[in-house]
């Protein structure tokens, strides 16, 4: 972005207050404690609770008689970086605990982040301070009850991220490795996954290659290829796909790099989407976040540059992560409930600020700026949003088990929609998720409709039926009543449609064919009622006809194509990145801050509430206060 | 010739089928005058089947271990790949030679289509379905300037023209058979599409201005006779400036701006045919590494230039529609010969201008139409492939090969995947269309020139891809479920990021 600014002094002068505000030198001036969300929808209570640790394990099972918890760092005392419960091998004695945190870095001593169902356990730490020939009793010990509570093998696999001459590197400084002599039935593997500072330079060669003005296409590969940048993905997907095969096999894993926050926290986070469906729903990914990254002491602040630090502390690590996982959804679009948009929405706010979700560099830290009470969540602002964030192609019954990615080269892709999202020119210009978003709700309602419909007609036909026995002309009724038979079969035709949906189509096959079906058929079934009403409406009352008619208006049947729409009525730009949504009663497109009313429709059977449009919500209303008046 | 003499070994037992994704199959391999089936003769048999056209090249690998048999490497056109494992080690040479015979027979009369007959019965023939006749008046009925000639009767006047060609009304037809003479290969300016605003593209063989800037009054009134008085156009030239000049040695050359006053001249270069094949076979080798890492991985896309023609072959076919379309001033594209990038030019700037292109029916016209009676020699070009060319084994090595067709199938999928609702057609259309390209059991992409289909007697011996392809329960599996009519000129993006690879 460039502002063009007429005084060469002004420039000066918001060129400095703009550098001071975007990075303050204290926690407590960032924009979290200070927001205040406009409408009252959200409470600032919402979404701090939404993610209990303790749950979250409990729903492992845990603890059970291998694992327990221990309070030993209720207070951070043996570390301050990890969460206040902790979770360790039952059989492992508190002395030895202790003296493990001692001889790891940090004090960030292994625990339990994952149980698998195979009872193999995914443990984190951070690097050992062996230095060349230093050992550790204690820490010994911790290791083999580790790989003792799991019963399944008597092997141990533990990954260190790093490549190999790193940990050998660190070894001069009084840190390193565990070394497989030392350490009995362990398996020692290295994932070689390149630091921070590594990282950093990377991302920022892949940003440079984006700006380019009008760059040629070798240019481009070329600075693709450059930045390294494809490649540290696939070393983070590798680590994951080695961890969640190691985990399925029914082996123990013990993941650490250096600290124990950046790419320990990459890898277990992918290798449990890889290996728990859990993790692959909207609730779950929240879930996931909230353990591996926010519980054990992922330094967001330092990491994304909230306020003034060290710049040689700020890394991606979170963006790639979450690069990793939409490569994930890329490959298996069925078993992810959400989309692009929550990972698109996560980064966002992760870098803004605007929630307190991720201020502060662990939990320690957060607890003291007590942004629990001072902050909104950013988990609440998803609960409230979450139809946005929903994948239109999720299929419960497909997310299961373990999901094994293909990791060639070849399938890798450039995210396109995270590191240009802001050149309007390079993304495709008809956005198939709108489409396919708008296709799904637009057949809920139209089946609906067309189940009350079904209804109105079964119970008019009664009435005409018993009316015409009365009067002796049956044979008028015979014909419609066939015709009304023909409609059905033709609606069970559709749902059959609707579901054999393809799985293998990305795109939603049948169903724009479908909603053309669906709309041509309300029509039908509308047009059909409406002629048996108004035959009846001579004979009977009128108020039949009336209500039938504040039905009908209050589905919209055709909804307007999303195709080709720039802006929404309030004005505010509708590009791809924002969601086009649709008014349920009269079918225009607003942008989601104007389809903030949530009513139900007299047209639907299910009375479910709709989002609808302020106008329509106006009116629904209108009718409703008079009817209640009278 | 007989089959038999080609078929050394007829039936091989024991035989395994390897190829990726896919479970291997063991059985029976038999060779037949057009297929190699493999079929494991059980009750839920798997069968294989793999017609010889499609091979582009073979690799014999003896087996290192037991001294008999080995496997023989059959690389298909289609950029697949598969291994037979033969035990014996007669069979596994009889095999080979036959393979290796039958893959390059180039005798038209006996490949498969000939020899074909659809099983089911044919709905609406497509030979007869997009006539140069009914397509041509499409563009000239609007309009007085045009008219559809038979100056080409018996192609007299170019070989590589159908008979009937679409010329300004105005222009008698001994004005034509002398700018034919002026033109490359005969392929005077002819009509390729007249958008709705009356600006026209034309398309034709380079001149033949030759090294002594020879002139050619005719030629000069036939295309000033498009543009009316006073009004200008454009010449594309597909080459780059230096390939154009450097073609007047060699007869060829541009039109001086002297002679064409009202013409302006642009070069938009694409590669050269073979050029684009040996870009893409880097690219297919890319794809086919196995155990390549990320940065030898997209060093090898970038080397393989691949990317660049097809953002290049848009950058071209969009500056062609905007002149159309924007500025509305009328375009003649030309190569050197005509018959191949100025095709993808031409005719991928209809598929951006005009939305009957990016229907199914509107989609098999225009390649009908700018393709097959545009003179785009299928039969060389597609006679190998990718694989061939690294192959030292290639007997023929002509430089005749190119995958122009490819590029702009790929370019089509690259507006495709931008405007993924403005086309009534899917992915799978557009690679059935190349697969057939390639080999078919139907006719339509037999031959080089419609002169020579017309020897051939395509229409009545052979059944037409279209034939198939627009039976209604085949074309209802192409229909892209997310199509809505949309009846604007699509402008697609020509930045890097946007263009990505066709899987």
């Amino acid at each position: 972005m460039t502002f063009i600014i007429p005084k060469e002094r002004d420039a000066h002068d918001l060129f400095t207050s703009l550098t001071q505000m975007c990075q303050p030198a204290s926690i407590e001036e960032l924009y979290c404690f200070r927001y205040n969300t406009g409408s009252d929808d959200l409470p600032r209570g919402t979404g701090w609770s939404l993610f209990d640790l303790q749950a979250e394990f409990e729903r492992m099972g845990v603890p059970n008689e291998s694992w327990t918890i221990t309070t030993l760092n209720k207070d951070y005392d043996i570390c301050d970086t990890y969460p206040r419960y902790l979770y360790v091998p039952a059989s492992a004695p508190t002395s030895v605990l202790l003296g493990s945190s001692k001889f790891r870095s940090r004090g960030r001593l292994p625990v339990l982040s994952y149980l698998h169902s195979t009872k193999a356990s995914l443990c984190r730490c951070s690097q050992p301070l062996s230095g060349f020939s230093a050992r550790c009793v204690e820490d010994e010990h911790l290791i083999t009850c580790i790989q003792k509570a799991n019963p399944n093998t008597a092997q141990l696999f533990v990954v260190d991220t790093r490549p190999r001459i790193n940990a050998m590197a660190n070894r001069a400084a009084g840190k390193g490795y565990e070394s497989e002599a030392n350490y009995e039935n362990t398996i020692f593997h290295f994932a070689g996954i390149d630091n921070i500072h590594v990282m950093r330079a990377s991302l920022a060669r892949l940003l440079e290659t984006c700006e380019f003005k009008t760059p040629a296409m070798g240019a481009f590969l070329n600075g693709v290829e450059g930045s390294g940048w494809l490649r540290h993905i696939k070393a983070i997907l590798d680590a994951a796909l080695f961890i969640g095969k190691t985990l399925e096999d029914g082996s123990s894993v013990l993941v650490h790099c250096s600290d124990g926050w950046d790419r320990t926290a990459q890898v277990c986070g992918l290798a449990q989407v890889l290996v728990d469906p859990y993790y692959r729903t909207l609730h779950g990914f929240q879930a996931l976040i909230t353990k591996e990254w926010l519980s054990f002491g992922h330094k967001f602040t330092d990491r994304c540059g909230h306020i003034q630090v060290d710049p040689k502390q700020i890394s991606p690590v979170f963006t790639q992560w979450l690069e990793c996982v939409w490569h994930l959804c890329q490959q298996f679009p069925f078993v992810f409930q959400f989309n692009d948009r929550l990972l698109l929405t996560i980064h966002d706010h992760v870098h803004s600020c605007e929630f307190g979700t991720f201020v502060g560099n662990c939990q320690k830290d957060r607890i003291d700026l007590r942004v629990e009470e001072k902050t909104y969540s950013l988990w609440g602002y998803v609960a409230n949003h979450m139809n946005e964030y929903l994948n239109p192609l999720y299929r419960p019954d497909m997310n299961i088990g373990f999901i094994q990615p293909n990791l060639a080269p070849q399938v890798f892709k450039f995210w396109r929609e995270m590191y240009c999202r802001w050149e309007i020119g390079v993304h495709p210009r008809e956005s198939l998720i709108d489409l396919m978003v708008a296709s799904k709700d637009h057949i809920n309602s139209l089946e609906d409709h067309i189940r009350l419909l079904q209804k109105k007609i079964k119970a008019v036909e009664g009435r005409i039926s018993a009316e015409s026995m009365l009067n002796g002309s049956g044979l008028e009724i015979t014909q419609d009543s066939n015709r009304f038979t023909y409609k059905k079969n033709a609606h069970d035709e559709v749902n059959l449609k609707l579901r054999d949906f393809d799985p293998l189509m990305v795109t939603d096959k049948f169903t724009s064919q479908l909603r053309e079906d669906e709309s041509v058929e309300a029509v039908n079934e509308t047009n059909h009622l409406r002629r048996l009403s108004y035959r009846r409406s001579s004979s009977q009352d009128d108020n039949l006809t009336e209500s039938l008619s504040t039905e009908f208006q209050s589905v919209a049947l055709d909804w307007k194509s999303v195709r080709g729409v720039k802006e929404c009525q309030c004005s505010a730009p509708l590009d791809f990145t924002s969601r086009k949504s649709h008014c349920w009663r009269c079918g225009e497109i607003y942008c989601s801050r104007c389809l903030d009313k949530w009513a139900t429709l007299p047209g639907h059977i299910s009375q479910k509430q709709s989002p609808v449009c302020r106008n329509c919500y106006r009116f629904l209303h209108k009718s409703f206060s008079i009817e209640s008046l009278e | 010739m007989e089959f038999i003499e080609l078929i050394k070994a007829p039936k091989v037992d024991n035989v395994i089928l390897r190829r990726p994704l896919f479970p291997r199959i063991e059985g029976t391999l038999c060779v037949t005058g057009h297929h190699l089936i493999l079929s494991s003769r059980k009750e839920d048999a798997q069968e294989f089947w793999l017609l010889h056209r499609n091979v582009d090249v073979i690799e014999r690998r003896p087996s290192q271990s037991q001294f008999t048999g080995g496997s023989i490497v059959v690389k298909c056109k289609d950029f697949s790949v598969l291994t037979l494992d033969i035990g014996a080690t007669e069979d596994f040479i009889n095999i080979g030679d036959s393979i290796e015979a039958l893959a390059n027979l180039d005798v038209p009369g006996l490949l498969y289509p000939f020899f074909y007959r659809s099983l089911q019965p044919i709905v609406e023939d497509g030979w007869f379905a997009f006539t140069p006749e009914s397509e041509f008046s499409k563009l000239v009925l609007k309009t007085d300037d045009w008219k559809i000639s038979y100056v080409n009767k018996d192609f007299k006047v170019c070989d590589s023209y159908p008979e009937a060609v679409v010329i300004p009304k105005s222009i008698p037809d001994e004005i034509i058979v002398a700018a034919a003479g002026f033109r490359q290969g005969g392929r005077f300016p002819v009509l390729s599409y007249r958008h709705e605003n009356g600006s026209v593209l034309l398309r034709s063989g380079q001149p033949l201005v030759g090294p002594s800037g020879k002139r050619c009054k005719e030629d000069e009134k036939l295309i000033n006779a498009v543009l009316g008085p006073g009004k200008r156009g454009y010449i594309i030239d597909t080459r780059t400036q230096t390939l154009a000049q450097a073609a007047k040695s060699r007869g060829g050359g541009v039109e001086p701006e002297t002679s064409y006053p009202q013409w302006r001249r642009v070069h938009k270069p694409i590669d050269r045919h073979h050029n684009l094949l040996d870009s893409l076979a880097k690219l297919i080798e890319g794809c086919n590494d196995t155990a390549s890492t990320m940065d030898k991985w997209l060093s090898r896309i970038e080397s393989s230039n691949w990317l660049t023609n097809v953002r290049d072959t848009l950058n071209c076919a969009c500056l062609v529609a905007q002149c159309l379309d924007q500025d509305n001033l009328s375009v003649l594209a030309h190569g050197s010969d005509g018959t191949d990038t100025t095709l993808a030019v031409t005719s991928l700037s209809q598929v951006i201008l005009n939305p009957d292109c990016r229907t199914i029916r509107g989609f098999e016209a225009l390649i009908e139409r700018e393709w097959i009676q545009g003179g785009y020699p299928f039969g060389s070009r597609h006679f190998h492939s990718v694989y061939a060319l690294s192959a030292s084994t290639l007997k023929n090595p002509k430089r005749k090969y190119a995958p122009t067709f490819v590029l702009f199938l790929d370019c089509v999928w690259q507006l495709f995947s931008q405007f993924p609702c403005s086309f009534e057609f899917k992915e799978q259309f557009l690679l059935t269309i190349f697969q057939h390209s390639y080999a078919s059991q139907y006719g339509t992409f037999l031959g080089d020139t419609v002169c020579e289909r017309e020897a051939l007697c395509l229409t009545e011996k052979t059944v037409s891809l279209w034939s198939y392809i627009n039976r209604p329960d085949i074309i209802h599996t192409f229909i892209n479920p997310l199509y809505e009519p949309n009846p604007v000129v699509i402008w697609p993006s020509v930045a890097p990021p946007t263009i990505v690879r066709f899987g």
